[in-house]
């Protein structure tokens, strides 16, 4: 909301300069979002009178005027504009003036002939022919202000006034007015509030034979007064009025159609006016659209309406979108004869969801949609009438139909200053409370608050108490420390897993990322899920902003791929990447979704490769104390390489899954380099956590260490040869690491040559050489037994 | 004989102090104090004293030995000790060369700056809650005070699932304080950060998806001025113990009174800058007294109860403090700009 301080002044009169103007709004809740003054930046304009004007001697289009602005010597100033007349009154900008957007005049010779200044146009002013009307375009501005040569132009043209710009909030559309903000205004700097009750003289005939209303949708418009005026004479609005517009951000058309706009800056309350001889039947109906039936706009646009959204209606078609845009078909015009003035209450829901079905938020339905008091449309039509008196554009008929469908009801509240100062941690007084109430229109009556009509905000004594606040300053209440009982706060235990899964990863070199929760279908075949995968079924957005963020994600392996191959095209080579990432799961019976967390592992780059990724989930489920846990190949993970996937699980619950994704997977994200992925559940990792460690004593004894080497079937597994290792070993058999697997030269084709380091000891003695000699003879019988492996 | 020993002490003395080597120490050891050596050779005349001289010589011969032992076995030391310091000194290496690569990974910038407010608010015996991001409109909405015809409703600012328009994206993570208010008893504390959505179209300062961060206290006699003096406190931890704020008054449907909170600006200090729009203050959070009808709803009795709630957007206070100027950056993961957190 542009605020005119000017237009402020007649309502009150606040003398504050600008800033502190702003900051004190701004503390009482009407957040000034900056200011500008009209006619910044012109400086040492004045006016002008045109004493001679002779043709330029070495031009065919220039003049040289001699003009007389107030001092003892004439200006001499060279001009190029064919409208400048002898005794013409026009805007002189001497040496070093200054214009609009920061243009500096300087005297200089023009063709020779030494130029004092310059003779303004409209738009060297910042002006255009809405604000003057009788100005052209294309010339000097010639006055027809009342005015004398030496006049500052800023005092003339009123470019003396200040706009400050307001960021009204949603419950506030009472100061979406100039009233309003006054209201506001003379409370925050305790000055009179000079509220102007309109008169109308009239006379002109009644409207009650000529008008009917008839409110047929009584949910969807509370109110509509309407007042008529006849022998309509459309002429561009006064200076004053005009400027009142500009002011506010509102172009100046003509004056009904300004007064309409003014009354609704001023008053808050949208306006409008149709053509009578354009209402058919003399009758104007609210009701609701038909099915199908279309109304031309004021802008020019053919809209087809729907039955949720309510119009002005004559007898036969709509003449008007209530709330938004009157129609093409009641429009005013130079041969308009008579007028009627619609001042009227719509529900702000039912105005906002039609504005916005049709692409066309105006200033009225902006203030309709945030619900506007009912008992303002009276004043606002009076208003109206009494513009139109002022301004000699009509004669006023006599009455005023006033069609009420629901009666606003008066809110009451109690002033409870105990309550309300034990809210704020205040001490205020009663007096202070009813003081700051009385300044905002409310009436007190004993212990009883009568709120006004306009303001539909304060329902409950936390609102008054709000109010009370404000104009006691929320800078003024006092911090505290809160008291009461004690809470110990801090993380949940998952919170502490997840926050140590987060730093175990990026101890390992993972960059934590963070994507979206949606994504898109397709994402479900660019990772090769079948049709039939349970991974498809998801929560699907109604309402999305595109396809691309269409579905909650059932799984975030399409959103890893994704940022590996954005980073790949951004020629990052190495790239180790996690991310805690939510799954929203549909489940059985249940309304909500399951949301899951899954902790998402991706990598590519020189030092990636399958047992790269293995080795830091292994050591990060060994530091998360997570034990027997197994790796299984898997084929059949349509996301995976078949023979690079591995199915993780610690006990029976499964983990997860880590491995290669499948080439053709990661084509489709623009990878086409080996990418390593693994996507672990969250709740399985905590489940699978052991319980408390306790200290096992040191060995005493000294182990012996035997090296092996065996040759076997290349399809027999690592682990089914450990686990054989283990069974033949017995206790003694402290730990085996595998430290070579070789093909090649001197091994059969089909067969690999696996290489253990055995570590044995015994707990309660040395071991032996035999023993230890007795153990590996086990171990290799147990491998050649199982497993056809033999010695190399 | 005695004036032998005197003369052998004095030269091989003087011979051990000059050694330069461990060898030529050795060498000296050998020819004095070796069989063939010079003070066994002198040692070897003994036989030819008077029984009276024979003790005063041989202890005198004694302590001829134990002394050159002694000074060769110092001067060993010296010298093993002038070795080591030589040989470290050609040891040498160039310490600017880099370490062996190890891998480190970063928290993502909104990691950094939620883990920060977590701990501030943990410390202040918060809990941290958490709930659906599918999450029913009675919750997101109903309970929160947003009437039926309420604008954040509409189909073109949340997203929905149903056609009854039932079930949805939250849109603020408030529903999570009403799932607390409803299950647990007071005194409350929480705070309930987590992933919201509203339906924006992506640029550099808008995402359908954005984290939110919302603080509840319920207690009773809990005041405005503990509001204050709760979110100075986070404040200046987040800002520095300089950090000034300005509280004023606005409106949201689920507190009254409610207010905006800002900060002073840090780059002009509230002079009015480019950082700040001219203003001189920096929006932050917002926050009020819980509306009586919100506790009410949740079961809490509103003239014993009373308490404030906040929240703040992590996406702008991450990017003010890294100075991030496209939102966009956040969501897009580079490992360039991820590593410069």
């Amino acid at each position: 909301m542009k605020l005119s301080r000017e237009w402020l002044n007649e309502f009150t009169d606040i003398k504050a300069d600008t800033k502190d103007y702003c900051d004190a709004m701004t503390l009482a809740g009407s957040k000034a979002e900056g200011w500008e003054n009209v006619g910044a930046g012109i400086s040492g304009v004045v006016v002008g009178r045109i004493l001679e004007i002779v043709r330029h001697e070495n031009s065919d289009h220039m003049w040289i005027c001699t003009v007389d602005v107030g001092q003892k010597a004439a200006l001499t100033v060279v001009t190029g504009a064919q409208n400048v007349r002898k005794g013409d009154l026009v805007p002189t900008a001497a040496d070093r003036a200054t214009l609009p957007g920061g243009a500096a005049v300087h005297a200089g010779k023009l063709r020779g002939v030494e130029s004092q200044g310059l003779l303004c146009s409209l738009k060297e002013l910042g002006l255009d022919t809405h604000d003057y009307p009788y100005a052209i375009e294309d010339g000097v501005f010639v006055l027809q202000e009342p005015c004398k040569p030496g006049d500052d132009i800023k005092e003339v043209l009123a470019l003396n006034d200040t706009v400050v710009e307001f960021e009204i909030t949603n419950n506030r559309a009472d100061c979406l007015s100039v009233i309003g903000l006054a209201r506001e205004s003379a409370a925050v700097f305790d000055t009179a509030l000079r509220l102007h009750k309109p008169v109308v003289r009239g006379g002109a005939g009644s409207l009650s034979d000529r008008l009917e209303i008839a409110i047929a949708e009584p949910s969807l418009c509370a109110r509509y007064t309407a007042k008529m005026v006849r022998n309509i004479r459309v002429a561009p609005s006064p200076a004053w009025l005009r400027r009142r517009l500009r002011a506010s951000g509102v172009r100046p058309i003509n004056n009904i159609v300004d007064i309409t706009n003014y009354v609704m800056l001023e008053y808050g309350q949208p306006m409008h006016a149709f053509d009578y001889a354009c209402v058919k039947g003399g009758k104007i109906i609210v009701r609701r659209a038909r099915s199908g039936e279309a109304l031309k706009t004021l802008d020019d646009k053919a809209r087809v309406l729907t039955p949720d959204m309510l119009v002005i209606a004559d007898t036969r078609d709509p003449i008007g979108l209530a709330g938004v845009m009157g129609g093409g078909n009641s429009e005013i015009t130079g041969r308009t004869e008579m007028i009627v003035f619609e001042s009227a209450n719509f529900n702000g829901t039912s105005i906002r969801r039609t504005a916005i079905a049709l692409g066309m938020r105006t200033d009225a339905s902006g203030r309709f949609e945030k619900g506007l008091d009912p008992m303002n449309t009276v004043p606002a039509v009076e208003r109206a009438c009494e513009l139109v008196e002022l301004l000699g554009a009509g004669e006023v008929l006599d009455g005023t139909i006033d069609a009420v469908a629901a009666e606003p009801k008066e809110v009451t509240l109690s002033l409870d200053p105990e309550r309300i100062n034990a809210l704020l941690g205040t001490d205020l007084t009663r007096d202070f409370m009813a003081g700051v109430l009385g300044k905002l229109g409310f009436r007190l009556e004993g212990d009883t608050i009568h709120v006004p009509a306009f303001r539909s905000d304060i329902a409950h004594c936390a609102d008054i108490a709000e109010e009370i606040a404000r104009f006691y300053g929320y800078d003024r209440i006092a911090p505290t420390v809160f008291r009461g009982a004690a809470t110990p706060g801090g993380y949940s235990p998952g919170q502490k897993f997840m926050r140590g899964i987060s730093a175990a990863c990026r101890g390992m070199g993972f960059f934590e990322v963070m994507t979206y929760s949606f994504g898109s279908p397709n994402a479900w075949d660019m990772i090769r899920l079948p049709a039939d995968s349970p991974l498809r079924r998801a929560f699907v957005i109604q309402n999305p902003l595109g396809e691309d963020t269409s579905v909650m994600r059932t799984t975030a392996l399409p959103a890893m791929l994704g940022v590996l191959g954005t980073n790949l095209a951004k020629r990052n080579m190495n790239v180790k990447l996690f991310e805690p990432a939510t799954v929203y799961l549909p489940a059985e019976g249940q309304a909500l979704a399951d949301e899951q967390r899954v902790l998402v592992l991706g990598e590519y780059g020189k030092d990636a490769d399958f047992f790269a990724l293995k080795g830091c989930i292994e050591a990060l489920l060994t530091g998360l104390r997570i034990k027997n846990v197994r790796f299984e190949a898997v084929s059949d993970n349509p996301s995976y390489h078949p023979g690079r996937c591995a199915r993780i699980s610690c006990g029976e619950r499964p983990l997860g899954v880590m491995g290669q994704a499948h080439p053709s997977a990661a084509a489709e994200f623009g990878l086409n380099i080996p990418v390593f992925t693994a996507e672990l559940s969250v709740s399985a990792l905590m489940a699978g956590v052991s319980g408390e460690p306790s200290y096992v004593p040191l060995p005493r004894f000294p182990a012996i260490t035997r090296d092996i080497a065996v040759v076997c079937d290349s399809a027999v597994t690592v682990a089914a040869l450990t686990e054989s290792l283990h069974e033949a070993g017995g206790d003694c058999l402290e730990s085996c690491r595998l430290f070579d697997v070789y093909t090649g030269a001197g091994i059969p084709e089909g067969k690999r040559s696996v290489a253990f380091s055995l570590s044995m000891r015994a707990r309660d003695q040395t071991l032996t050489d035999e023993h230890a000699d007795e153990i590996v003879r086990l171990i290799l019988a147990k491998l050649e037994k199982r497993h056809g492996a033999v010695i190399r | 004989m005695k004036k032998l020993l005197l003369e052998l002490k004095d030269a091989s003395l003087a011979a051990i102090a000059q050694a330069d080597s461990v060898d030529a120490l050795e060498n000296l050891r050998v020819r004095y104090l070796g069989k063939k050596g010079e003070l066994t050779a002198i040692l070897k005349q003994m036989g030819a004293l008077s029984e009276r001289e024979r003790p005063v010589i041989g202890q005198l011969a004694n302590e001829l030995r134990e002394r050159l032992t002694g000074a060769i076995e110092a001067r060993r030391a010296a010298l093993s000790v002038k070795l080591l310091e030589a040989r470290l000194r050609a040891e040498k290496i160039d310490v600017t060369i880099p370490g062996k690569p190890v891998d480190i990974g970063k928290k993502h910038p909104l990691s950094t700056v939620l883990d920060e407010v977590e701990e501030i608010f943990a410390d202040m015996g918060f809990t941290i809650a958490e709930g659906p991001e599918i999450e029913y409109a009675d919750y997101n909405f109903t309970k929160l005070n947003h009437g039926e015809g309420h604008p954040a409703r509409d189909r073109q600012d949340t997203f929905y699932f149903t056609d009854d328009d039932k079930i949805l994206l939250r849109t603020q993570t408030s529903p999570v304080q009403v799932r607390v208010m409803e299950t647990q008893a007071p005194p409350i504390r929480v705070i309930s950060p987590g992933r919201v959505y509203r339906k924006d179209e992506v640029d550099a300062t808008h995402s359908p998806m954005f984290h939110q961060i919302e603080g509840l206290v319920i207690d009773k006699g809990i005041t405005m001025g503990d509001l204050k003096g709760t979110l100075n406190t986070l404040l200046r931890k987040l800002y520095g113990e300089r950090a000034v704020t300005r509280f004023r008054p606005h409106h949201f449907p689920f507190t009254e009174p409610s207010c905006e909170v800002d900060v002073q600006c840090f780059e002009c200090g509230g002079r009015g800058c480019r950082v700040c729009k001219g203003e001189g203050w920096i929006e932050i959070l917002g926050a009020g007294m819980v509306h009586p009808r919100v506790l009410e709803g949740c079961g809490i009795d509103s003239t014993a109860y009373s308490g404030f709630a906040f929240g703040v957007g992590l996406e702008r206070l991450t990017m003010r403090r890294f100075d991030i100027s496209d939102l966009r950056l956040i969501f897009e993961n580079d490992v360039r700009f991820l590593n410069q957190f």
